[in-house]
C-alpha cells in the first residue's frame, strides 16, 4: 500500500501526521468505531485487564529492576533494601508480586470465558493458539521472577523445576546443566533468570500485538456463540465497551488493591523470607498457587518422566483443544452436557489445586490421579465424543433478536438478515 | 465530535452540556489518579533512605603534619582536611573581600581557635572535577590552595575560589571537633 492516507482529522497537526503515518485512522477503525458484538458480559473485559495487568509488571518491573542486584551474594539484601529504603520500594515491590498473582487470576478467567464460550472454534483457532504461546510465556516468566528474590523458596523451586529436564534420558542432565550453567543453581542461573525475566515480557508484549490483530481479523466470539450477521447485532467499541472495560478495571483494581495493601503476603509463602541456603531444603516445597494444579499433574504419576510429559502435556493438550472439540456449536448456552461437563472439568483443576498444596501421601495421591485422568479424559476423550453425541439446543436467528426479545427461532426457520437501520 | 452531537440535542453550538461536564470531572479525575501512581515511580529514583540516613566520619588529626593534607571519602565525595601553616593562615586572612569571586571571610569558613585547619569538600564548584593541591608536591595554583586540573580554577589557602571558571569557593562541609585532634564530619 504506497500512497498518503486521506486523513479525515480537523486537527490540523493528528491530520498532518495521520496523512503520512495513519496511527490515528488505525485508532479510531481498531478501538473507536471497531464493531464489536453488543451482547457482551463481564467476562469479556478480562481480555483487556491482561493488558493492562502487563503494562503494571512492566513498569514496576523496570522500576524494580534499577536497584535490585541479580548476583547470588547480593540478591536478597537488594529486595530488603527495596522494601526498606527505597522511596516507595515496598509499594513498588508488592504491587509487582501480587500483579503476578492477579495477572494469572486473570488470564485463568480469560481462559474460561474461551472454552465456555467456544470462542477457540473456526475460525479463532490461530487466536487460541497465540493465547496459549502466552500463557506459557506467562509461566516461564513468572518462574524467573520468582527466582529473583533468591530466598529458600527461590532457589529450592528453580532447582526442582530445572531438575524436571533431568527426566529425559540421555539429553536431561547435560540440558539442566546448561540451563544453570554449572552444577547446581547458583550465581550464573540467577544472572541468566534476571536477563530472560527482563527479556520475556516484551516478547509478551509481541505476541500480545499478534493475539489482538488476529482478534481484529475475526472479531470477537460473544456470549451466544453465533456469528455477527448485521450491524444491527454490533455496537461501536468506543464508548460502549471502553466504559464497560472501566467498570471492570475499577473493580479489579480494587481487588488488587486490597491484596497490596491489606495482605501484600497471603499468597506468598513464608519460607521465602529465608536467604537461600544451598545445604537445606525446606520441609515443604510448593510452588506458586497458579502451578499448583500443574504440579499435582507432576506428581499424580509415580514415573518420573511420566509425570514430567504428563504435566507439559496437560498445556500441550490446549494447543490442539480447537481441533479436539468437535461440536459446531461454540456457547455452552446451547449445548446441554457440555455445559455440565465443563464445571466438572472447573472442579478437577481445582481439586488438582488443592492436592499440589498439600503432601502427596494418602487421600492426596488418589485424588490428585483421579484429578489428572479426568483433566485430560475432558479433552482426549469426552470433548471429540460430545461434539458427535450432544443435541444442541437451537441457535438464536441473530444476536439482535434476543437482546431486544423474542428469543431463539424454532430450528429449521428461515434465517432472515437484518437491515441496517 | 461528542460537542455537535451534544448541541444537536440539548441546544445551541458552544452551549457547555451535562455530558461537556461529566467528560471533564472523568477526564479530570483520571488524570489524577494517573499522577498519583506516577509519583512513587519517580520517587523511587530519589536518593533511598539509606543514601539519605546522615552518615558521618570521624577523622583524627594528630598524624596531619603542618602544610600536609588528607583527602577522606564522605557521602560518596572526597573531603579535604588541611593543616594550614602560619604563613598560609595569614595570606586567607589578610585578601580583601572585595577581590574575592565569591567574597567570605576565612573567619566564616574554619572553627574559631582551631584556624590552622580547613575541611572542605574537594570538588571543584565548576563541573565537578577533584583540584590538586592537598599533598604539598601537587600543584596548588597561584594563591597556593588548590588548582583544578581540568579547566584551570584556582583556590587560596581557604578554599575560596580566585581565578575562574568556577563561581563559588570550595564548600565546607558540617563538622565539629570533638576534641583537639579529633573531627567529626556529617
Amino acid at each position: 500500500m504506497v500512497g498518503l492516507n486521506k486523513s479525515e482529522f480537523k486537527n490540523p497537526v493528528v491530520n498532518w501526521i495521520d496523512t503520512r503515518l495513519p496511527i490515528f485512522t488505525m485508532m479510531q477503525n481498531e478501538y473507536g468505531a471497531f464493531p464489536t458484538p453488543k451482547n457482551f458480559n463481564y467476562l469479556w473485559n478480562f481480555g483487556a485487564l491482561a493488558m493492562i495487568n502487563l503494562m503494571i509488571m512492566m513498569v514496576t518491573g523496570v522500576f524494580l529492576a534499577m536497584n535490585y542486584q541479580p548476583n547470588a551474594t547480593l540478591a536478597f539484601d537488594s529486595v530488603q533494601h527495596i522494601m526498606r529504603d527505597v522511596n516507595y520500594g515496598w509499594l513498588l515491590r508488592y504491587v509487582h508480586q501480587n500483579g503476578a498473582s492477579m495477572f494469572f487470576i486473570v488470564v485463568f478467567v480469560h481462559i474460561f470465558r474461551n472454552m465456555y464460550y467456544g470462542s477457540y472454534k473456526n475460525p479463532r483457532e490461530l487466536l487460541w493458539i497465540f493465547g496459549v504461546v502466552l500463557l506459557l510465556l506467562m509461566m516461564a516468566t513468572s518462574f524467573m521472577g520468582y527466582v529473583l528474590p533468591w530466598g529458600q523458596m527461590s532457589y529450592w523451586g528453580a532447582t526442582v523445576i530445572t531438575n524436571l529436564f533431568s527426566a529425559f534420558p540421555v539429553v536431561g542432565d547435560p540440558i539442566v546443566t546448561w540451563l544453570w550453567g554449572g552444577f547446581s543453581v547458583d550465581n550464573p542461573t540467577l544472572n541468566r533468570f534476571f536477563s530472560l525475566h527482563y527479556l520475556l515480557p516484551f516478547v509478551i508484549f509481541g505476541v500480545t500485538f499478534l493475539h489482538v490483530v488476529a482478534l481484529h481479523i475475526t472479531g470477537s466470539n460473544n456470549p451466544l456463540g453465533i456469528d455477527v450477521k448485521s450491524p444491527q447485532d454490533t455496537l461501536p467499541f468506543h464508548p460502549y465497551y471502553t466504559v464497560k472495560d472501566s467498570v471492570g478495571l475499577c473493580v479489579y483494581l480494587l481487588v488488587f488493591a486490597i491484596f497490596v495493601f491489606f495482605w501484600p503476603n497471603l499468597l506468598g509463602d513464608p519460607n521465602n523470607f529465608i536467604p537461600a541456603n544451598p545445604l537445606q531444603t525446606p520441609a515443604d516445597i510448593v510452588p506458586e498457587w497458579y502451578f499448583l494444579p500443574f504440579y499435582a499433574i507432576l506428581r499424580s504419576v509415580p514415573n518420573k518422566l511420566g509425570g514430567v510429559c504428563l504435566m507439559f502435556g496437560s498445556i500441550a493438550v490446549l494447543f490442539v483443544l480447537p481441533w479436539l472439540d468437535t461440536s459446531p456449536v461454540r456457547s455452552a448456552r446451547f449445548r446441554p452436557i457440555f455445559r455440565k461437563l465443563i464445571w466438572l472439568w472447573i472442579v478437577s483443576v481445582g481439586v488438582l489445586g488443592v492436592c499440589g498444596a498439600n503432601k502427596p501421601e494418602g487421600i492426596w495421591v488418589v485424588l490428585s490421579r483421579v484429578g489428572t485422568a479426568y483433566y485430560f479424559l475432558h479433552f482426549l476423550v469426552i470433548l471429540p465424543i460430545l461434539g458427535k453425541l450432544e443435541r444442541p439446543l437451537p441457535l438464536p436467528e441473530s444476536i439482535s433478536r434476543p437482546v431486544i426479545g423474542g428469543g431463539p427461532l424454532p430450528g429449521g426457520a428461515a434465517a432472515k438478515p437484518m437491515e441496517k437501520v | 465530535m461528542a460537542d455537535t452531537s451534544a448541541a444537536a440535542s440539548h441546544g445551541q453550538p458552544g452551549d457547555v452540556t451535562k455530558r461537556d461536564f461529566l467528560k471533564l470531572v472523568a477526564g479530570a479525575g483520571a488524570a489524577i489518579g494517573a499522577a498519583a501512581m506516577a509519583w512513587p515511580l519517580i520517587d523511587s529514583m530519589n536518593p533511598s533512605k539509606d543514601v539519605l540516613a546522615m552518615s558521618s566520619v570521624e577523622v583524627d588529626l594528630t598524624p596531619i603534619a603542618v602544610g600536609q593534607g588528607i583527602t577522606l571519602m564522605w557521602r560518596g565525595k572526597p573531603v579535604f582536611v588541611r593543616h594550614r601553616t602560619e604563613q598560609e593562615i595569614k595570606d586567607a586572612e589578610a585578601v580583601q573581600l572585595g577581590q574575592l569571586i565569591d567574597p567570605q571571610a576565612d573567619d566564616a569558613r574554619v572553627k574559631p581557635g582551631e584556624k590552622q585547619w580547613i575541611v572542605l569538600v574537594g570538588i571543584c564548584t565548576h563541573l565537578g572535577c577533584i583540584p590538586t593541591g592537598n599533598k604539598p608536591t601537587e600543584m596548588r595554583g597561584d594563591w597556593g590552595g588548590w588548582f583544578c586540573p581540568c579547566h584551570g580554577s584556582q583556590y587560596d589557602t581557604s578554599g575560596r575560589v580566585r581565578h575562574g571558571p568556577a563561581p563559588a569557593n570550595l564548600a565546607v562541609p558540617p563538622y565539629a571537633f570533638e576534641s583537639d585532634t579529633k573531627i567529626k564530619i556529617g
